[in-house]
């Protein structure tokens, strides 16, 4: 398989599942908006920060309001990660390696663009947001699940894999960064911390899960232990990051890349005391998107960048 | 309404399919009846299917408007053209003769250039030539093969023989719209398929695939080639991908590939390196290597060249071959199946006069008004004057280029091209003018394209036949007679 081709797979999973996951973020903030106490400052500005945008955002904006925010993430044509770019990238991806990805998904993907190019100022309003942002996520989930049921289990698939899953659990980590950066804002109303951490459990789809699992009630320390450490749940660090494990003993030339994710599995998932969600714990999920774009660039440099 | 042929008026031109209102030529007889026992509707509903087949499988090709591209449905007519199998026959072995005969031209060219030697091709046409490529001289590609594959246009006047417009030896597009027609009539028009014996085109992919295997420098069984594209910005991307597909090689851009030390192509793939052995590119030669040619291409591959000259990979079209792509190379193809085979031609010329010879600019220039002047190096139309339709003001200015540069021009008479049946608004079919593109391949053998594309203007009296301007397309029929 040419290199170019293989990046280009493994940069179509990473930006679906980044529209996906972009869109369940901004579903968790607008979904606490309604549960939380009037009064309590929820800061949209953490989306951006979160994001890793602050000084793009801050170039073009004065005030760092909720609109502002949603504008930017969404449909500012100038953010290169907008949902409206990446989708964007996602056509041009697939649209040059349509030998690789099967012809259904080309379609979908045309429709789903066409969709979210169609509706931009719905996902902005805030009277139609939750539906533009479900039809978003149902919409990349029809996708993978299209691919997941017709392709071949060649290199393809398993670079289309690894996008997924190093995107994912990379997300994951973020989603849990939002949950202890809103509980630092506000330490007083009632109940916040089911609430905040409710959010973010159903951000991931992970309510269910969690409640089966652990049987207990949502709380701080055991939701953010559920969505690292469990080996079953798909949207978890730990099952995110032996999908990446799998894949890479899949692929050809793979010595290096195998000892580099166990170390990252290892790492992500070494004991850690989460009973205390604050600026030590934010450092460690810093530390883990460290780890997992290190390993994002020696996937490159190990398949792409070929000489 | 049905059609009624009666009622079709070929008016002063050759007619593919209707002699004269209501008599059909005998290879379309059964398809001109079949038409027009269809009911309005029917014509209409099988119109609207192939525009959904269209659609469905992606045919497209790109156009660039307002600095944008745009990926736009391939135009189509259902009616197909329809040549008999036994002109066909002598046609294609017209069409064989004189990419023979061109592809010894080309290598002695690059070698002893015995024609100039000789007097039958006067020795400025390679010191004037803008695709003369003086890096390739004295090297020998496999077979003694520089222009593989070739698309020629061939247009029918008048008295109905068929004629040769130009030999496109650079990098010739459109056989897979020649495919796709086929695929389509066969979803729209399939009962025809079984009354009519109608000969297949689709062995192209297998014979280009087995000709630029025969290419390969290392004799493996499974040699590895690869189409190298310019990107998915060029008007013929869809194409490029499609031949790809069809010959199960790999598509390539130029930063796939990679020349080392040992001079030898690798690609880059996930496993690491893998040698290639052919490239079949469709990019011109002025972008192959930034090494040898225009330094700024990135399109290219820097010491392909290199590569190629000393034999470790097989480039087809070979760099170099668009020297006889040239209409005053054109003028003298009859001369050279004389002059190398020692043989008649076969397929007519259209008659050409060079400005060069001073008698026959003479005459060029008393009659600017009837003539068509086309700039010998140019491709794609441009610069060019169609005498009927000139100004006094552009004869002026093309007189003034004429002997500013005479070895530049040349100037043919206007044709009558044929027509066809078209449907154009709703179900009445009207004649519209066409011409024929072939596809002839050399390798170790040769093969041409049972039939070839067919390109149809699709305004009334126009002759411009090219899609990005408009033209349409229609599949083209080989009929055997003697098999009904």
């Amino acid at each position: 398989m040419l290199s170019r081709v293989a990046e280009r797979v493994y940069w179509t999973a990473r930006y679906l599942e980044r529209v996906e996951n972009t869109a369940r973020l901004l579903s968790v903030f607008n979904s606490l908006l309604l549960d939380l106490p009037r009064g309590v400052d929820l800061n949209w500005y953490n989306l951006v920060i979160i994001t890793g945008s602050e000084e793009d955002f801050n170039k073009r904006y004065e005030v760092r309001s909720e609109r502002n925010v949603v504008k930017y993430i969404i449909s500012d044509a100038k953010n290169s990660s907008s949902v409206i770019n990446t989708m964007r990238w996602i056509k041009e991806n697939v649209r040059t390696s349509r030998d690789v990805v099967p012809i259904e998904t080309w379609e979908l993907i045309n429709e789903l663009y066409i969709f979210v190019r169609q509706n931009l100022q719905s996902g902005i309003n805030k009277s139609t947001r939750h539906e533009f942002l479900d039809q978003l996520v149902v919409s990349c989930q029809q996708i993978v699940g299209l691919m997941s049921g017709i392709m071949i289990r060649d290199a393809g698939w398993y670079f289309l894999r690894l996008g997924h899953n190093i995107e994912r659990a990379d997300m994951v980590t973020r989603f849990l960064d939002v949950g202890a950066a809103v509980i630092m804002n506000d330490d007083d109303s009632p109940n916040r911390e089911q609430i905040v951490w409710g959010n973010v459990l159903s951000s991931a789809s992970a309510g269910q899960a969690y409640l089966k699992t652990t049987g207990s009630l949502v709380n701080g320390p055991e939701v953010v232990e559920f969505l690292i450490e469990n080996p079953l749940f798909p949207r978890s660090v730990r099952f995110c990051l032996s999908g990446v494990k799998e894949c890479i003993d899949r692929l050809p030339r793979n010595r290096k890349l195998t000892l580099s994710v166990k170390e990252v599995l290892a790492h992500s998932t070494r004991a850690f005391d989460y009973t205390q969600l604050g600026q030590e714990f934010r450092d460690h999920l810093n530390e883990i998107q460290m780890r997992i774009s290190g390993l994002h660039n020696e996937v490159s440099e190990n398949w792409f960048a070929v000489e | 309404m049905s059609i009624d042929w009666n009622e079709y008026e070929p008016d002063a031109f050759y007619d593919e399919l209707i002699r004269q209102p209501g008599k059909p030529r005998p290879p379309a007889r059964k398809l001109a009846r079949y038409l027009s026992k269809l009911s309005a509707q029917e014509l209409v509903e099988r119109r609207d299917a192939a525009e959904v087949t269209i659609q469905q499988m992606g045919i497209s090709f790109t156009v660039y408007s307002e600095g944008e591209n745009i990926d736009r449905s391939w135009p189509f007519d259902i009616i197909p053209r329809v040549i008999d199998y036994k002109q066909w026959q002598s046609t294609e072995q017209g069409l064989k003769q004189r990419l023979k005969a061109l592809n010894m031209f080309i290598n002695d060219l690059y070698h002893e250039q015995n024609i100039i030697k000789d007097g039958i091709v006067p020795a400025h046409l390679i010191k004037d030539s803008k695709n003369f490529r003086k890096e390739c001289v004295g090297i020998d590609p496999p077979h003694k093969v520089w222009a593989h594959i070739c698309g020629t246009d061939l247009v029918r006047d008048k008295d109905g023989k068929f004629y040769v417009l130009e030999d496109n030896l650079r990098v010739p597009s459109g056989v897979s719209y020649m495919l796709e027609n086929r695929a389509i009539t066969k979803r729209v028009l399939p009962e025809l398929f079984e009354s009519v014996h109608i000969l297949p085109n689709n062995d192209y992919p297998a014979e280009l695939l087995k000709m630029l295997s025969s290419l390969s420098p290392r004799k493996i069984k499974q040699p590895q080639i690869v189409v190298l594209t310019p990107g998915v910005f060029n008007s013929a991307y869809f194409e490029h991908a499609f031949l790809a597909q069809q010959i199960g090689a790999e598509l390539v851009e130029g930063s796939d590939l990679v020349v080392r030390d040992d001079n030898v192509v690798y690609m880059k793939t996930i496993s690491g390196l893998e040698r290639v052995d052919v490239i079949y590119r469709r990019i011109d030669d002025l972008f192959l290597d930034p090494e040898v040619f225009n330094k700024e291409s990135v399109l290219g591959v820097p010491g392909l060249m290199r590569s190629w000259k000393e034999g470790n990979v097989a480039l087809a079209n070979a760099p170099g071959a668009g020297v006889a792509d040239d209409k005053v190379v054109y003028a003298l193809v009859p001369k050279m199946i004389e002059y190398y085979l020692d043989e008649i031609p076969i397929l007519p010329n259209v008659e050409t006069y060079l400005c060069e010879d001073p008698e026959q600019r003479a005459y060029v220039l008393a009659n600017l008004d009837k003539l068509v002047v086309k700039p010998a190096n140019e491709s794609g139309g441009y610069g060019i004057l169609v005498g009927p339709h000139s100004s006094k003001k552009m004869r002026d200015t093309f007189a003034e280029l004429i002997n500013g540069n005479p070895r530049n021009y040349i100037a043919q008479p206007t044709l009558s091209l044929s027509t066809a049946p078209t449907l154009i608004d709703g179900v009445r079919p009207q004649p519209r003018h066409l011409d024929l593109r072939p596809f002839i391949l050399q390798g170790k053998s040769m093969y041409c394209t049972t039939g070839g594309l067919t390109r149809v203007a699709m305004k009334q009296g126009s002759l411009v036949v090219n899609s990005s301007q408009g033209g349409g397309s229609k599949d083209t029929w080989i009929v055997d007679m003697e098999k009904h």
